[in-house]
């Protein structure tokens, strides 16, 4: 934006700032040869150990000592890419490309963009007025809200990682549908008379898109700076998820928590959903839980309602929203988005 | 100069009005910094994503916190 804190930034990353792309080239190959250094390197590690490889100690302990660099390695690539992505898609870009669609295939896009534009729970409400006020409707508008937490980079690469690519395609194909199908659902009802009063009155503007004009070497620095404040801030949440994973490697019977949440008890989706409302943790913060659950032979189904829960419906952001919605809306808002993780777990616990 | 911070009083808000004051004082600029935590005034300066921040009535920056240098550019060059 300004020429001066441009130079500033090439002065600080000299290299990146001259040959961006030679940079990422690279960059990327420095990743994918540590990537494949993981597996040997752990069992270099619990080969100079005083322990038996094929002890349960011994396999907790590679279990352990491989997983954790390749999460978190997995997790900075993608988070930096993602960094970059987002450099793209900015909320004012998002806006204006949504303004002034029809309903329908707009809410496949908003949740769609929900993805790649970057979002921060504590902008909810400034977002909101925002789509609103440049006339994008208000469904499609919660298609948005409801996608952007929910479908993220973090919880489809832990997923990912820790549970393979089925798991994590079933989890961003069905966080799509019940944002979509939701915010459809929402616009259907007409509930803008809903909106508190000067939400309703602020003066309409009109979309544009500011072009931020960054160069490549600017994105290189937005993915840096998210991998600096996701990664930061969500390892400790992955670590504990796989010392848990790794702890209960062979320790602790498989079938400890079929017998309650396991695909027989018809009620356990209900029951996961109910007291994954209230709770409320990031994605990252989530995981160390749905490891244990999965672990002890809970349903796959229930462990992805209650993650979907957590995620996507949270007291706070309830608080927050009751600023521009009355309480009418708000519970619509969580009765619509309830009803589809339901039936969401239902329906994976029926076809698995 | 006249400067706002633009948030609901989360964390990065918080990080944003530290990192501005720190930079400014570093420069020497005088700035009377402001807080504007209500919802519907960061809407009506047309904000979508949080923090943002204002200098002398218009917005510079929105949506997380700015890098150093980013700061640092306001405080040589300050916007027209």
């Amino acid at each position: 934006m300004f020429g001066t804190s441009f130079s500033m930034n090439a002065a600080v990353m000299r290299w990146p700032g001259r040959n961006p792309r030679a940079f990422l080239l690279l960059g990327a190959l420095a990743w994918f040869g540590l990537y494949r250094m993981l597996a040997p390197a752990s069992e270099a590690i619990v080969a100079a150990l005083p322990v038996d490889r094929a002890s349960h100690l011994g396999g907790a302990l590679q279990f352990f000592l491989y997983d954790t660099p390749k999460v978190l390695l997995l997790l900075a690539g993608i988070v930096f890419v993602m960094g970059m992505v987002n450099s793209y898609f900015t909320p004012e870009r998002t806006r204006a490309l949504l303004a002034g669609r029809t309903e329908g295939a707009a809410n496949v896009m908003a949740a769609c963009l929900g993805i790649v534009t970057p979002f921060c729970s504590c902008s909810a409400v400034p977002l909101f007025i925002g789509f609103v006020q440049a006339g994008v409707p208000l469904g499609v508008t919660f298609s948005f809200l409801i996608a952007a937490p929910m479908v993220n980079e973090v919880a489809l690469t832990l997923l990912f990682a820790l549970f393979g690519w089925k798991v994590a395609l079933l989890y961003l194909g069905l966080g799509l549908a019940v944002a979509i199908v939701a915010g459809w659902i929402i616009g259907r009802l007409k509930m803008e008379r809903h909106l508190e009063d000067w939400v309703r009155d602020m003066p309409r503007v009109k979309a544009g898109i500011d072009g931020d004009g960054l160069s490549l070497s600017g994105r290189i620095e937005a993915g840096f700076a998210s991998v600096r404040e996701i990664v930061g801030k969500v390892w400790p949440y992955v670590v504990a998820g796989i010392a848990i994973g790794a702890g209960i490697h062979g320790y602790v019977p498989e079938e400890f928590m079929a017998s309650f949440m396991g695909r027989e008890a018809w009620w356990s989706v209900p029951l996961a959903v109910l007291i994954g409302v209230p709770m409320y943790t990031n994605a990252a913060g989530i995981i160390p839980i749905v490891e244990a659950l999965l672990a002890k032979g809970a349903a796959l189904g229930t462990v992805l309602a209650f993650m979907m829960s957590v995620i996507a419906l949270s007291l706070p952001e309830m608080v927050i929203l009751r600023k521009v919605l009355r309480m009418r809306l708000i519970a619509t808002f969580v009765g619509v988005v309830a009803t589809g993780i339901l039936l969401v777990g239902f329906a994976f616990n029926a076809l698995l | 100069m006249e400067v706002k911070v633009l948030g609901s009083g989360c964390a990065n808000c918080r990080n944003t009005v530290a990192l501005v004051e720190q930079v400014a004082a570093a420069r020497g600029v005088a700035i009377r910094l402001t807080k504007v935590e209500d919802m519907k005034d960061i809407a009506a300066l047309g904000v979508m994503s949080t923090p943002g921040v204002v200098i002398d009535g218009r917005v510079v920056h929105a949506g997380g916190v700015p890098s150093r240098e980013k700061v640092q550019g306001w405080f040589d060059a300050p916007p027209a």
